[in-house]
């Protein structure tokens, strides 16, 4: 059974539509690269995977939960589901130790000793542990958003959404944000990840969806999407976007 | 001219000032829990709690819309009419707490809302309920926002608290009146009472900026330092 079932998602924003219809589905351990232009419903995607949007029609599986199911417990499954976003969020009023330590605190209920071996370790993962007690407004683009995946993490979440983990970062942090979640992705945690690094993409995904205009054009392997792709648009957008931002990762 | 000071008036006058500085902490305090309450209200009461929200509006449009010493005299000359009675101290708690709520709750729900969205989102996205998210991640934040103005009103509420003497509360301002009236010798005395509000305010005002700067977090500035 695949971990998460996403099913003819539909959202509207006024005369808008984001998405029309997308289904998609990530089996345990699986790293998914969703590519594609601006304004293409990508991020919309992500948010209504755990509701932080509500979705018009269509329907979310996390296992066998529905997610947007009538009496689903919806606090427990978004901690359940790590959320990554592109301007970090991190709480500006905690020190990097109490933002990754609030969830597990006041969500899984933990013990203040255990939750916070829980945020140290997380940070060590992320190997900012020396930055425990810094303010997000002290640390670099690429460190808060390591805290933020450390926030994540703490929850030891089913899955981790990413979305656009690095477009907020000046290109000399984006390696160490990248190289948290290739880390990641080999330690075989489950990721969706929206993203326009396509050196990550290519080395790190497992399938890559291409997405435009709401609906998902063509999706596979890397190979598959770079090599030969079946739809042209597919390969256009490869070339163009590979061009703007290079491909190293 | 020929000015005179008696020190004996000053003890009187301490008196007094006591009485200035309770009634001003208290209705600070009250005014707070409730212009909390109402701001919270204000922002975030909607759907089925909406008719809330059109309570917490209609009050704050109510009590910033009328006078502070209209309210004043409505609670201590009107009220008796219909059986309530208070002393002239619990009085000028009653409007300006009242009062003082309508302002404070303007100056919170500014504050929260400047609290950025994404932190709102970032806490429901942990897992957080919406009351969580509010208790731990905005209220914190707003509060911090929240102080500049707040010692603002704190230092207004003060002054303004010298209306009581209206009603025959014995507050700075109006032992200042009486003893005053007893001795002609009023420029003395106002200039006195106003020595010690100015002393206060002075007070007040260098440690609500040591407050600010104790609670000061980077990153979470007002007029833009340690953004």
């Amino acid at each position: 059974m695949p971990l998460l079932r996403v099913e003819d998602l539909h959202k509207r924003y006024g005369t808008e539509e984001v998405l029309r219809g997308v289904s998609l589905t990530v089996v345990k351990g699986e790293t998914k690269v969703v590519i594609g232009p601006s304004g293409t419903g990508k991020s919309t995607l992500l948010r209504c995977i755990n509701r932080l949007t509500e979705p018009d029609r269509g329907r979310v599986w996390l296992g066998d939960t529905e997610v947007t199911g009538k009496g689903t417990n919806l606090n427990r499954i978004r901690s359940q589901i790590g959320f990554v976003f592109q301007d970090f969020n991190l709480f500006t009023h905690l020190t990097a130790l109490d933002n990754v330590r609030l969830g597990p605190l006041r969500v899984k209920g933990l013990g203040k000793k255990e939750a916070t071996e829980r945020a140290m370790a997380e940070l060590a993962r992320v190997g900012l542990a020396d930055k425990a007690g810094a303010y997000p407004a002290e640390l670099s683009g690429g460190q808060q958003q390591r805290v933020s995946i450390a926030r994540a993490l703490a929850m030891d979440p089913q899955l981790i959404l990413f979305d656009e983990p690095t477009s907020a970062l000046d290109p000399e942090l984006i390696g160490e944000v990248l190289g948290v979640m290739v880390k990641l992705a080999e330690e075989g945690m489950t990721m969706i990840v929206v993203t326009h690094e396509m050196g990550f993409a290519r080395s790190v995904a497992d399938e890559i969806v291409f997405m435009e205009r709401g609906v998902i054009v063509e999706q596979g392997s890397p190979e598959k999407m770079f090599r030969s792709p079946e739809v042209a648009r597919t390969g256009d957008f490869l070339r163009k976007i590979s061009e703007l931002y290079g491909d190293a990762a | 001219m020929n000015l005179v000071f008696d020190w004996a008036w000053l003890p009187q006058l301490g008196r007094g000032l006591v009485l200035t500085v309770e009634l001003t902490a208290a209705c600070m305090a009250l005014g707070a829990l409730g212009g909390l309450v109402l701001a919270l209200l204000r922002v975030y009461a909607r759907g089925w709690l909406s008719p809330l929200y059109a309570l917490a509006s209609a009050y704050v449009h109510l009590f910033r819309g009328t006078p502070l010493l209209v309210q004043l005299m409505i609670v201590h000359f009107g009220l008796p009419n219909v059986g309530i009675v208070f002393t002239p101290f619990v009085s000028g708690l009653v409007a300006m707490a009242l009062n003082t709520a309508a302002y404070q709750a303007e100056y919170f729900r500014g504050a929260i809302q400047s609290v950025k969205a994404g932190q709102m989102m970032a806490a429901r996205s942990v897992g957080l309920t919406r009351l969580q998210a509010i208790r731990h991640v905005i209220i914190p934040q707003a509060l911090r926002l929240v102080i500049p103005p707040w010692s603002n009103e704190l230092i207004y509420m003060l002054k303004y608290s010298s209306i009581v003497y209206m009603v025959g509360a014995a507050d700075l301002m109006g032992v200042g009146r009486t003893i005053a009236a007893k001795n002609f010798r009023f420029l003395e005395l106002f200039l006195v009472v106003a020595a010690i509000y100015l002393a206060v305010v002075l007070l007040l005002t260098l440690t609500m900026r040591w407050v600010e700067k104790r609670l000061r977090v980077p990153g979470l500035g007002t007029s833009g330092r340690g953004a």
